[in-house]
């Protein structure tokens, strides 16, 4: 059959069962959609159980971080599940891990072959190491932040529910923030040329998700509270623990809490 | 391998993030504010015999000013939302300031120059015609008066203006050393001296540009280089240059002596990483030399012939041009070399040369206020008009 005969074919009956056909379709697309919509919104909650259409209202939560250094195994899950879930640029880092040994004589051996991304290689060390472990790091969403502070044009700033985060569209790439951050958690973003640095997943946190890196965690080294929720178990932990901070002497009131942590950490 | 070992960077830290530009940009900087002060030495403190230079350091001053923005330019990754800072600044950064600081620099140091030459430009109005005759008499603001009454007027807002300009140039060098001096997080750029720091080798790099760019100048010209003149600056820059020395090392020795946590990372900085730049070129070189230098033509001025006073305070003073790149050389790059970490160092930095940021666009950026000054002196002169015709307006 040629195309013009197929064309003549086409009856002004075929027409409207076609047409219906696509108004059918399309209503499908609209409420499926709307179906979908709802659907992203009703998920898992932090505790487990299903919640939705879930309200996120940022004023009601402020998030704390709790890092168990005893517990990390250093297998880089966390680092791979923050790349893949925020689109990070191999060799930076939102969200790395670090490997420490020391020696009897207080000698410190760290490393971070690629952020800790691909799990660690055993290492050998012609000296007598007595303690290694394994220490999660990422953005301290730092309370007293510098970074956010020293920003010319206010593109990174203090999110209500105190994460610190960086608006692209402002952002001049001046890298002054780069160097105001005393934990090397910002980088400038080689295709944005913006600042770039760990949001704490807050894309998945107003969906009632936790963060990429604590969902991935296989021993539960990294943990997410939230000080403005009641009975909260990490806040307990950090009341009554003997946690600390990184660099505390600069006064940047970090949110990132480490239990079990030596002081060689820096 | 234990050195090896040993030399731990944050994963985030193997990148220099402040290039070549930033190197450049308080360099620009600090030849604005300090020749900005040499000018303000005769304008506003009298002194006399620095009238040879006055207009020429002005011009300078505005030269330099112009492409002071051109480094940071080069250096944004978002060089077209630059005019943020001015729009939205965000006042808790010492970096938002820089819109108004310059804008008031700049209008402040134009209506200077503007009474200092307005005599000439108005003279150059009546002579030209054509479009030259045009440009010159909206350049004049269509005023025509040269009394001496108006010039006696226009003297007294220079001398506002200088006196002003003195704080206002303080303000712009200051604030960048600020910028550097105020980031806690870097054991090697946060001291309360760094402001000072910059602020006095910002009026050493000038002085030192305004010798040799007179020297250079008369040279050219044939004329007969002003002794009196050439050896007051060597003075001005002898007691600078000491100054900022001081204080450089003040800084070193204190970090040294009290033995905190930053001199961990500062100490194998200074000796391992940055010694040749360091110790070498901003100390040894840039600094010992010019001084004993200027220090044979303060102290023994009786005993040397003018030409040879010249002659060595135009080498000291080009060293001191060497110290000063040297010294920002260092605090930019060698407070990155570093990683937060406090027990790594990155790779030395060595600048491409060409790209946004290399060596080709620091040179340009560089030529481009000399090329400004050619093309001034082609109308106006730089030098003041020959003896005898002393003009009531400076």
């Amino acid at each position: 059959m040629s195309r013009d005969t197929r064309r003549n074919d086409f009856t002004r009956r075929d027409f409207l069962a076609t047409a219906a056909k696509g108004a059918g379709a399309l209503g499908l697309v609209v409420f499926g959609g709307g179906f979908a919509f709802v659907s992203a919104n009703t998920v898992k909650s932090r505790t487990g159980e299903t919640i939705g259409p879930f309200e996120y209202d940022p004023t009601k939560h402020e998030y704390l971080y709790l890092i168990d250094v005893s517990k990390c195994i250093g297998c880089g899950s966390c680092v791979r599940a923050c790349e893949r879930e925020n689109d990070v640029p191999r060799h930076y880092f939102r969200t790395l891990v670090e490997r420490y040994h020391v020696s009897r004589h207080g000698r410190v051996y760290a490393d971070s072959p690629n952020g800790g991304r691909d799990g660690f290689d055993a290492k050998d060390i012609d000296a007598d190491i007595t303690k290694s472990f394994f220490v999660p790091k990422l953005c301290n969403h730092c309370t007293n932040t510098p970074c956010a502070q020293l920003c010319p044009v206010g593109a990174s700033f203090v999110s209500p529910e105190g994460l610190v985060l960086v608006d692209e569209e402002r952002c001049i790439g001046c890298s002054y923030c780069v160097q105001a951050c005393p934990y090397g958690s910002r980088f400038i973003h080689p295709v944005t040329h913006t600042a770039s640095k760990c949001t704490l997943c807050c894309h998945r946190l107003s969906k009632g998700l936790t963060t990429a890196c604590v969902q991935n965690c296989p021993t539960g080294a990294r943990r997410l509270g939230d000080s403005k929720a009641v009975g909260d178990e990490v806040v307990e932990i950090i009341a009554t623990s003997n946690v600390r901070l990184l660099k505390p002497e600069l006064h940047t009131e970090p949110k990132c809490y480490y239990v079990n942590c030596s002081q060689e950490v820096r | 391998m234990h050195e090896q070992a040993m030399n731990f960077l944050f994963p985030n830290d193997f990148h220099i993030m402040w290039s070549l530009m930033i190197v450049l940009y308080p360099y620009i900087t600090g030849l604005v504010a300090g020749a900005f002060i040499v000018s303000s030495l005769y304008h506003v403190f009298g002194r006399s015999e620095l009238k040879p230079v006055a207009r020429l350091s002005m011009v300078a001053s505005l030269s330099f000013l112009l492409v002071a923005t051109m480094p940071l330019l080069a250096h944004l990754g978002h060089p077209e939302r630059a005019l943020n800072i001015v729009i939205t600044p965000h006042f808790t950064s010492a970096m938002s300031a820089f819109g108004m600081i310059y804008g008031i620099y700049l209008i402040l140091v134009i209506v200077e120059i503007w009474l200092i030459y307005r005599k000439e430009i108005i003279e150059l109005a009546m002579r030209s015609t054509g479009f030259k005759r045009w440009f010159f008499a909206a350049v004049a603001l269509g005023v025509y008066d040269i009394s001496d009454e108006s010039r006696a007027i226009d003297h007294r807002i220079i001398v506002v203006l200088a006196a002003v300009g003195i704080p206002a140039a303080s303000i712009l060098h200051g604030y960048v050393g600020f910028m550097f001096g105020s980031v806690k997080a870097n054991a090697f750029w946060s001291t309360p001296l760094m402001p000072i720091i910059f602020l006095f080798s910002a009026v050493t790099s000038g002085i030192a540009m305004i010798v040799v760019l007179y020297i250079i100048l008369t040279k050219l010209n044939s004329r007969q280089i002003a002794g009196d003149c050439v050896q007051s600056l060597a003075q001005w820059l002898w007691l600078f240059a000491t100054l900022t020395v001081t204080l450089e090392l003040l800084e070193i020795v204190s970090l040294s002596y009290a033995q905190d946590e930053e001199w961990l990372i500062v100490g194998p900085l200074i000796r391992d990483k940055i010694a040749v730049s360091f110790i070498g070129i901003q100390m040894i070189f840039g600094s010992l030399i010019p001084f004993i230098l200027l220090g044979i033509v303060v102290l023994m001025r009786r005993y040397l012939t003018d030409t040879l006073r010249t002659v060595i305070s135009f080498i000291a003073a080009s060293i001191l041009l060497i110290q000063v790149f040297a010294m920002r050389w260092n605090v930019v790059i060698g407070g990155q070399i570093f990683s937060k970490s406090g027990i790594g160092f990155r790779e030395n930095y060595v600048p491409e040369l060409g790209g946004r940021e290399g060596v080709g666009m620091a040179l340009l950026i560089v030529t481009i206020p000399f090329l400004v000054m050619l093309l001034f002196n082609k109308f106006l002169p730089l030098t003041p008009p020959p003896e005898g015709q002393v003009d009531a307006g400076e």
